[in-house]
């Protein structure tokens, strides 16, 4: 099992499991998921704003990972600046039945950034495993979405691709619901 | 605002792509990710910066799981092309709605929204739908199957 697979069965099992956090920690996250400083020693930077010493930081960090309530501390890159202006939500109906196995194998595809089961709104709308396709032009997404079709083809009933056309908002998750300073709004997308 | 592209060279390409989803977790991670990508600790918080400031990341963090720390949900909704402008600016304006795209489909206006919990989630849906009138769709996620972990660039 690869550490992403991993990762997701620990998420899907946790779901509905403890989600309360000390104060210390809500802190670290509110702080943490801000951005890191880009200091030498970000870490215990951080611990000082906390008034906690820096190995307590690293292990609260490692400790909230290992919950699943922080996914990565990690570069986070804007894929729009890097040239990556199309995206696809790709959605797909396929039988209750078989979605987990065919879930899995969209999941696992190199050029899918997210994968999700969700419900069906019937009569509006019919798909239930949703799968994000990225690229730097519409024909690098389009040969993406063939992928995509040939593996599901002889399951799935039907499907769409949701072309973005444009990134209205757009702001990191932040569990601090006031703090909307990094919006970026009215990008034109293609 | 068609904003600038920009190109990153081999060595940027493998810093950007190696640490997406995991920073070291000890003291100097910086000068771990530089001996990695054969620079030094000073060039990899300068590029670090740059990017930061030119808009190529979004930040160095942590990316939350909201599901854990209370409720999030995908939603959309099927607007008249002649009221998009009106009521994408009403569902940004929510401080709960992190992400708002255009896009190509009957339901044409796709946001996803996070709260403390479920309660306040189940408000402002409803809030929105009494305020716009249009046709909602609510799609909290079931199961994830790949998360949003990066991908190779």
């Amino acid at each position: 099992m690869s550490l992403n697979e991993q990762k997701n069965q620990q998420l899907n099992q946790d779901q509905s499991a403890d989600q309360s956090l000390d104060p210390t920690d809500r802190r670290l996250v509110e702080l943490t998921q801000k951005g890191l400083p880009l200091d030498l020693h970000p870490y215990r930077t951080v611990a000082e704003q906390l008034e906690l010493e820096e190995a307590e930081v690293i292990d609260r960090l490692q400790r909230l990972m290992d919950r699943g309530v922080v996914r990565r501390i990690g570069l986070v890159p804007n894929h729009y600046k890097l040239g990556y202006r199309y995206n696809a939500m790709t959605v797909w109906d396929v039988p209750d039945e078989k979605i987990t196995e065919l879930g899995e194998q969209v999941g696992a595809l190199p050029f899918v950034s997210h994968s999700y089961e969700r419900p069906r709104a019937l009569p509006l709308w019919p798909y239930n495993l949703f799968a994000m396709v990225h690229g730097r032009s519409e024909a690098e997404v389009e040969e993406k979405v063939a992928q995509l079709k040939q593996l599901l083809e002889a399951d799935c009933r039907q499907h769409q691709r949701l072309y973005s056309r444009r990134i209205l908002k757009k702001t990191g998750m932040r569990i601090k619901q006031r703090s909307n300073n990094s919006t970026a709004k009215d990008s034109t997308a293609k | 605002m068609a904003a600038e592209i920009i190109e990153l060279n081999e060595q940027e390409r493998q810093l950007l792509n190696q640490y997406q989803h995991e920073l070291p977790l000890c003291p100097n991670p910086y000068a771990e990710m530089a001996a990695s990508c054969g620079m030094t600790e000073k060039e990899v918080i300068e590029k670090l910066r740059y990017w930061d400031e030119k808009g190529v990341l979004s930040r160095v963090g942590a990316v939350i799981n909201h599901q854990r720390l209370g409720a999030s949900t995908l939603a959309a909704l099927a607007v008249p092309e002649d009221q998009l402008e009106a009521v994408a600016d009403l569902v940004s304006g929510y401080p709960e709605v992190n992400h708002n795209y255009k896009r190509e489909h009957r339901f044409n206006l796709w946001f996803v929204l996070a709260a403390p919990d479920q309660q306040q989630l189940d408000e402002v849906l409803e809030d929105i739908e009494a305020r716009t009138q249009l046709p909602l769709l609510n799609l909290p996620m079931l199961k994830a199957h790949h998360l949003d972990l990066g991908f190779a660039l």
